[in-house]
């Protein structure tokens, strides 16, 4: 679990993050929303150690991070797995190097053991026949499996994820999202993940978090923010034709 | 006072590229990988530069020895001098600025730009460790190229004059021992390990710190290049008014 605490960021004059605290839960995908701009990635990079707030904590299961020496932070970041929004893989090493890499830097397993753990997870991102290739030469899609794979290499305790889906087809969105919530459930991780896409909210938004203008506005579940009355959210949400129209729909069968 | 800002986060830069050392197994590795690439991969544009160096600088000092009272054999002291001194040390690492240092702050810019850099950190990796420590290192073993162009320069000089029937082969040889003093190569030597640490570091510091994207990583090699030619230039100035002035 992570809970924040009345977290503020400002770069220069640019007040981005104003304040803001919440919860998230194990075995839950949390969701932040948000237009773009909103300070989402600001946001997430706070969680994740690689922005200092300028105000406020974070408490890792009940650490708070600013308390923690360097060695404990640095132990604290090898239990967090992050997807970044272009993937972020190492073009100079192939899908194989890149799961392998964090095992390579932080344990001393042998090389048997390594590889077994490395076709496993790539087994669980379903990528059985990519092992040999370098990032360049695979579908963005499966360079964002990639880098899930990575990610949960270590079994991390919390996972971050900035977009996971945008620039994928709606299917293959929706197969990233599915992948990402199994994990978090199966591994009863803590995970984060950044969107824009309301599918996802949809399918599985079992906590979302609405930005904007640095405060939050909204939060609750996908089942709540079918129902919300406030009107940024659901301008927001709806903001297509074809979502304004379901919501109506659902209105209508409701009354 | 921006150039004064850069500087101090230069010189912060290297202070954490020496921190939080990557495990030695995998820094073994990636040391070899950039000696290959920096070291090796240059080799050949080095060679190709020297002998013709070496050969032009031959020439034009035959062609400038017109008086017969002035013996042949000034002809090769005069290449040995000029290629020891400067050619090989301070010509070469432009040459390398161009070409390694331009290879340096693209690739790092790059995995900036991709936020390779934000994943290396996330993992608790000191990133300034694992991608410049590594190249500093192999840029040591510049000195050994220095040397093989020096070689290379004098054998191009020897050419020329024999070759274009300026020296005979003898007097040219005689020119190469007279006077021969060693500490100008060990001069030059501790030049080039200089030139090195500035090749490594300037340019990785470019990369390192851009911001924006694809088109910024271009522009970053070319300042790149700007910065490193200028502090090697200074750096042979004030480096040969200490050892030899
Ligand atoms: N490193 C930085 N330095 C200065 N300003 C920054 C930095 N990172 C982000 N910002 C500013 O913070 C604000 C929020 O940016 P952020 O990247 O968090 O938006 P976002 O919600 O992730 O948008 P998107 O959905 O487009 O990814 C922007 O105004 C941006 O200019
Ligand atoms: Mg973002």
């Amino acid at each position: 679990m992570i809970q924040v605490e009345n977290i503020h960021k400002s770069f220069g004059d640019n007040h981005v993050l104003k304040g803001i605290s919440t919860e998230f839960e194990k075995g839950k995908t949390n969701l932040i929303i948000g237009q773009s701009g909103s300070g989402k990635t600001v946001f997430i990079k706070c969680l994740l150690g690689l922005f200092e707030p300028d105000e406020g904590n974070i408490y890792y299961d009940g650490n708070c991070y600013s308390e923690l020496s360097i060695k404990e932070r640095r132990n604290l970041r090898q239990e967090m797995g992050m997807v970044f929004q272009g993937s972020a893989l190492f073009d100079s090493m192939t899908v194989e190097g890149n799961v392998m890499f964090p095992l390579d830097m932080f344990t001393n397993q042998s090389q048997s053991e390594k590889q077994d753990r490395v076709d496993f997870v790539l087994k669980r991102v379903n990528l059985v026949d990519a092992h040999k290739r370098f990032p360049a030469e695979i579908s963005g899609g499966m360079q964002k499996r990639v880098a899930i794979a990575r990610a949960i290499v270590m079994n991390p305790k919390y996972l971050f994820c900035d977009e996971p889906n945008s620039g994928l087809d709606p299917k293959t969105a929706m197969l990233i999202d599915n992948l990402i919530q199994e994990i978090t459930q199966e591994y009863d991780i803590t995970t984060v993940i950044n969107t824009h896409d309301m599918n996802s909210v949809m399918e599985i938004g079992e906590k979302i978090i609405f930005l904007k203008n640095g405060l939050k506005e909204w939060e609750g579940t996908n089942k709540e923010i079918f129902k919300t009355d406030n009107e940024a959210v659901t301008n927001f949400v709806y903001s297509s034709e074809l979502f304004k129209k379901v919501r109506q729909m659902y209105i209508e069968e409701r009354n | 006072m921006k150039y004064l800002e850069a500087i101090g986060k230069y010189f912060i830069m290297i202070w954490e590229v020496f921190k939080k050392p990557t495990k030695w197994r995998i820094m073994k590795t990636l040391i070899l990988k950039e000696i290959d690439e920096l070291i090796f991969g240059a080799m050949g544009i080095i060679i190709f530069i020297s002998f013709f160096i070496g050969g032009v600088v031959t020439i034009q000092t035959a062609l400038n020895l017109t008086n017969p009272l002035l013996p042949k054999s000034l002809i090769g002291f005069a290449a040995r001098q000029s290629v020891i001194l400067e050619f090989a040390p301070t010509f070469t690492s432009i040459i390398m600025a161009g070409k390694v240092g331009s290879y340096i702050t693209s690739s790092i810019g790059t995995m900036r730009v991709t936020e390779q850099i934000d994943a290396l950190e996330v993992m608790g990796i000191n990133s300034l460790n694992y991608l410049v420590f590594p190249k500093i290192i192999a840029t040591m073993m510049y000195p050994f190229a220095v040397a093989i162009s020096m070689f290379v320069g004098i054998l191009g000089g020897w050419v020329a004059a024999v070759f274009g029937g300026f020296a005979p082969s003898g007097d040219f040889i005689q020119g190469l021992q007279m006077d021969f003093d060693s500490y100008h190569v060990t001069y030059a030597f501790i030049k080039s390990v200089v030139f090195a640490f500035v090749i490594a570091t300037v340019p990785s510091y470019h990369g390192f710190y851009m911001t924006g994207g694809a088109l910024e990583v271009g522009k970053a090699s070319t300042t790149s290049f700007v910065w490193t030619s200028v502090v090697i230039i200074i750096a042979n100035y004030v480096l040969t008014q200490l050892l030899l002035g």
